[in-house]
This record gives C-alpha cells, structure tokens and sequence, in this order.
C-alpha cells in the first residue's frame, strides 16, 4: 500500500483539485476511514479468539492484550485451552451433542428447503395451474410477516402437534420460506423456454424435465440459496428458544451459549463463554471465507429487489 | 402428491389431458412448500389471533383458555383503567423508539459513506473491506452479544481504548458500567447545563403522561441501551453498505458520462444522478433497518433481559417476556400490536417509493 503505487494509480483517473497534493490528500483520507473501519469491525472478534486462550484471572485482568500477561508476582500467565476445555465438558450443557445438533439440523433445512423451495420456484415460474395467482399472492404475503409476531403463534402450533422438546420442531417449519421460493422462481424464470420446448418435443415429463435437465442448470443458484439456508438455520436463536422448553439435549449453538450466559448471571466465565463463542462462530467462518462471492452476491441481490 | 399420480402413468388406462397433466404438475411442485408455509406461517397466524382474545396461559391447551373478549388489548393502551400493562408498554415503545432513532439513521449514513468510499476507482483491496465489513452480518446474534458484553465489561476493552484515547489527549476517564447504568444519555446531557430531576420545572416532573412524566419521556436511551446500540450499529452496517454498493455500480457510466460532456461538475453530477438513482435504495435500507430495529430481541436475551431499571424493555421483548410468564394471550396481543406498527411503517415506506419512481 505504498504511496507511490497509488498515486500512480491514480493517474490514470483525472481529479481536477490541484494535482498530487490532492490526490494524496484524497487516498490517505480513503484508506485512513477503510483501515478504521475494517479494524472496528475484525478487532472484536481478534480480542474474542485470543482471550479465548488466556487463563480466567489473565483475561480478567489483561482483556487488551492479545498475548498472555504477567502476574502481580511478575511470573507470566500461559496460553491454555482450558476455556474449551470447560466448554466441551460442561456440566450444565452437553456442548459437543449442540455442535452435532447445529449441524444437523442447518444441513437437513438446508437440503429440504433447497428441494421444497426449487420446486415452488419452478411451477410459479413455468407451470401453468389453477390456483397460481392465489399461491404466489400468499407467498408475497408472507414476506411481510416479522418473525418476532411469529414468536408466540409458533410456539401455538408446535405445542398443539407435541413436538415441543422435539427435533420436529427445530426442522420441518424452515423447509421452505418465500424468499427462497422467489429467488428460484426469478432463476427459472432467466432459463430461455427453447430448452423446456425441445425436452417437451422429446416426450420429456415436467418431472423429468425438471430434475434432469433443469435442476443441474440451477447449480449456482441453488448454491446461493443453500448457504443462506445454513447460516439462517446455524444462527437461528428464536426459533430453537420456543421449540425447545425442558429437553436441552437438543440445544443448538446460540441456545446453549445464551443458556450459559443465563446460568452464570453476574459471575460470567469468561474463558468458557469466549470459547463458546468461538466455537459457535468457526464453522460460519470457514463457509464464509470458502463462498465469500455467493454471500456478496447474495446481499447485493436482495438490495437490487428492493 | 397423490394427484400427480395418473398423469405421470403414460400408458395407464386413465390419462388426463395435456392441460390436466400440467395442472398436476403444478400442484405437484408447489403444494409441499405450500403446506409448510401454510402450517407454519399462516395457521399459526390465525389461531394466535384468535387466542390474543383469551386468557390463554401458554401451558394449558388452547380450547381451554377462557374467552376475555378485547380485554387484552385495552390493557395494553390503558382503555380499562388498569395501568399496569399499560405502563409496560408504553416503557418499552419509549426503549424501541429512542434505539431505532439511534440505529437507523447511524446505520444507513455510515453504510453510505463507506459504500461511497470503497467504490472509488482507484481503491485497491475492495475485497477485503468488504469481506472485513460483512464478516460480522454472518455472525450468530447471540456470539455477537456475548463478545461485546465482554467487550463493555467495566474492566472490558471499550473502557480500556476510550481510557487510552483519553489519556492520550490528557483527560480522566472513570470507567462507564455500560451493562448496568440505567442513566438516559439526555438525562446525562442535560446534567453538564446542571438539569437534574431535582433542579427540572416542575411542569416536567408532576404531570404524567401514559405513566411517564415528561422528564422521564426525554431521557433518551439509557447507558446500556446506548451499548446495545452501537452494537447493533456495527452488525448491519456491513450489509447495508454492500446494498449501497451494488446499487451504486448499477448507476450506468453513459450518466455520469453524458453529464460530463454537458459540462455538469462533480457535485452537480452526484446531486442530479447519484442521489436519485439511489433514491429508492435509500428507502429500502432504511425500511428494512426499521423493520430490524423494532424486532430487536436477541441480543435484549443476553446482554440485559429488560434491566437495569426496564430501559431496555423493547416491545419484542416483552411479547417473549409475557410468554414466558404464563400470559401468552396477552403476549400474542402485544405481538400484534406490533405487527400493525410494523406494517403501517412499511406501507408509508411502500407509498413513498411509489411517489418518487412517478416522478
């Protein structure tokens, strides 16, 4: 980021402020206000995963720095993995069954949703049915619906089929939502009707148009919406809040780590919740850095639709 | 499913027509979909509707919950001369209303600002800002509000950069219990002019309005709110910036282009082109941002649960709390009520955007 390269750069642009000076005036300020920013936002999570492994009393006492630091008696404090180990063996909370518990029930949402969700997609984007104008006016409707209002009238309806305290509950009410619905149907709907027209020639079902021809051309999209899938469903806390009441052997992540929260009140272990949240966030990381571009393309998708 | 079945036999006895077969087809694909959203969205809608008209508890089956009529919701604005409920409400409308006036504005004009910045030609590393400003909008809200009430700890790391910053400048910094302090910040402002409660006329503290005197109406969130606030600020900005953005690169060149060759200067260039053509996403920030801020809940959950002193009693919040303690009919009530806020700010929102695409 040396100077000399971007004012370079900057040639190649005109800026009709007095030259050079300007320009430098104009870059300093710009990576000035990016790199704050950017150490705003990344340093809570720096501070998080190196305290993380720093023992009780360091954290305590020494939560600036992000190396072990010493003692009144001048003897230095150690790295240590004793926050996850607290974490992982947890009396009050059987943390690695809410690891397994997060991951399987973001990976069959996301799986059914992509299906469920596709196939909706499909049929109001090509399928011509009685009833689809009424379908789709009840999808638009329910984008409108916040999921706070959804807290209590869920809660109503699980514990009205038993599955309160079930994984029932944390799994079939997310296999499909609207806005995924709506993010296929306008995927389909860019497919040029040619292809449909010729598999139709060929004596080509709709269900085998759809699933051997179609679908397979949807990858990308798919990939979109399933990522959205799991990181809505890894990082759901309300809805796990009400499905679950008495049966915390099905806690996912957020619940288990605000349920420790809970439990400790005033007298909160550090080492443990910062591990906790460690773990909690390291699989959402890792998707994130591997699929980075379908997450910004994603949110620049819903801006556009807006 | 059962539908589909005869139009997928090609050879079978029965075959629908072409016309029939597609309609199975159709409904083939929607219904299961449908039937969730129906189970899950709709239903329950209806029939939590139907229950904010009884005392229903939350424990025992619905059938049972005793009709009450439109008893809970004139708890809720006071119409039976109870004030109990209402007081509550009004509280945490106050709590909602002083962080969404917070939020909103600082979110969107930060988003702004940074989209502006990192759509410069000239930027180099656009991809790790925008990957460093996103990175929190992927994060679970409970981690989130577990770090930063770490984070705000008396001993925390915020006391200790504010402290440093000031002790750089030469100032005494005495750390702020940012989890804990129910003091508005109007308040705390109004007490360097030396406004107490004890100094303030008395036209602002002897009269009441819904259950708050007006001093109480004006003392601004309270110190922990303030926190929740900008760690809600620093979420969503991320995202809001890439909407920005992505609007800010789909304003087509030929604009600023045609504009250029017609002698328009910078600043009439983005006062005639930028500021309209981004028009509409402004609003759509802004809609979703409101619509966000009202619901906000889970990080009320883990870092105050309504405290210190009911300041951070949001209306989300108390819906779960009413649920919580046995008064789900009066719960589902209150989460109408704020379905209707939520709604009307998002048709004024609709109507606005309607206008200036018109013109």
């Amino acid at each position: 980021m040396s100077t000399n390269t971007v004012v370079s750069n900057l040639d190649a642009r005109g800026f009709s402020l007095p030259p050079n000076i300007g320009k430098i005036i104009r870059t300093m300020l710009t990576y000035g206000v990016l790199i704050l920013f950017a150490l705003a936002m990344i340093m809570p999570f720096v501070y998080a995963v190196t305290n993380s492994f720093k023992e009780l009393p360091d954290i305590a006492a020494n939560p600036m720095r992000l190396t072990p630091g010493i003692r009144a008696d001048g003897t230095p404090y150690n790295w240590t993995t004793i926050g996850y180990d607290r974490a992982l063996n947890n009396q009050q909370i059987n943390f690695p069954r809410a690891i397994f518990n997060s991951f399987f029930v973001a990976v069959v949402v996301t799986i059914m949703r992509v299906i469920f969700n596709s196939m909706a997609g499909y049929a109001l984007a090509r399928i011509r049915f009685p009833g689809r104008g009424a379908a789709f006016a009840a999808l638009v409707g329910t984008l409108m619906v916040p999921g706070i209002v959804l807290l209590i009238p869920r809660y109503l309806v699980l514990s009205q089929l038993g599955w309160i305290d079930t994984y029932w509950a944390l799994l079939v009410p997310y296999f499909a939502d609207a806005f995924g619905i709506f993010l296929m149907k306008q995927f389909f709907e860019s497919i040029p009707r040619e292809i449909e027209e010729a598999a139709e020639i060929d004596g080509a079902s709709r269900f085998r148009m759809f699933f051997v021809i179609i679908l397979p051309m949807a990858i990308p999209a798919l990939t979109a919406m399933a990522i959205f899938a799991f990181q809505g469903t890894w990082n759901d806390f309300q809805g796990p809040l009400i499905a679950l009441n008495l049966n915390r052997e099905l806690y996912t992540l957020p619940l288990a780590l605000a349920f420790l929260r809970g439990v400790t009140g005033d007298a909160i272990q550090w080492d443990l919740m910062l591990a906790g949240s460690v773990i909690t966030t390291l699989p959402m990381a890792v998707i994130f850095f591997i699929f980075q571009r379908f997450f910004i393309e994603g949110v620049s998708y819903t801006g556009v639709k807006g | 499913m059962a539908v589909a079945a005869p139009s997928m036999g090609k050879q079978g006895g029965f075959r629908l027509g072409a016309k029939g077969q597609e309609s199975a087809a159709g409904f083939f694909f929607i219904l299961p979909a449908l039937i969730i959203i129906f189970a899950f969205i709709f239903i329950p809608l209806l029939s939590a509707f139907l229950i904010s008209f009884t005392n229903w508890n939350g424990l025992q089956p619905p059938a049972e919950a005793a009709g009450v009529g439109l008893a809970n919701y004139s708890r809720i604005f006071g119409l039976d001369n109870t004030t109990v409920v209402r007081d509550e409400f009004f509280v945490a409308i106050k709590n909602t209303f002083y962080y969404t006036l917070g939020v909103v504005p600082a979110q969107t004009i930060l988003a702004l600002v940074l989209a502006f910045i990192v759509n410069q030609q000239f930027l180099r590393f656009r991809g790790f800002f925008r990957v460093a400003f996103y990175f929190p909008s992927i994060t679970s809200s409970i981690v989130i509000a577990t770090i930063f009430l770490w984070l705000f700890n008396r001993n925390g790391v915020i006391n200790g950069v504010i402290a440093g910053l000031a002790g750089a400048i030469g100032l005494e910094y005495s750390p702020v219990t940012w989890i804990n302090d129910a003091n508005g910040i109007i308040h705390n402002f109004l007490r360097l002019f030396g406004l107490t409660l004890r100094t303030a006329p008395e036209w602002m503290t002897e009269s009441r309005i819904l259950g708050q005197s007006i001093w109480q109406w004006i003392s601004g969130p309270s110190v922990t709110m303030l926190a929740i606030m900008l760690l809600a600020i620093w979420t969503t900005t991320g995202t809001m910036m890439l909407i920005f953005l992505a609007a800010l690169q789909d304003i087509p060149r030929q604009l600023y282009e045609a504009a250029s060759v017609d002698g328009a200067t910078r600043w009439q260039q983005f006062r005639l082109i930028t500021v309209p053509m981004l028009r509409p996403t402004t609003f759509f920030v802004l809609t979703i941002g409101l619509i966000g801020c009202f619901q906000v809940f889970d990080q009320i959950y883990v870092i105050s649960q309504g405290n210190p002193a009911g300041t951070t009693k949001t209306i989300a919040w108390i819906v779960f709390r009413n649920l919580r303690d046995s008064q789900a009919g009066l719960g589902a009530a209150l989460a109408f009520v704020l379905f209707v806020i939520i709604a009307v700010f998002t048709i004024v929102q609709r109507r606005m955007v309607g206008k200036t695409v018109q013109q």
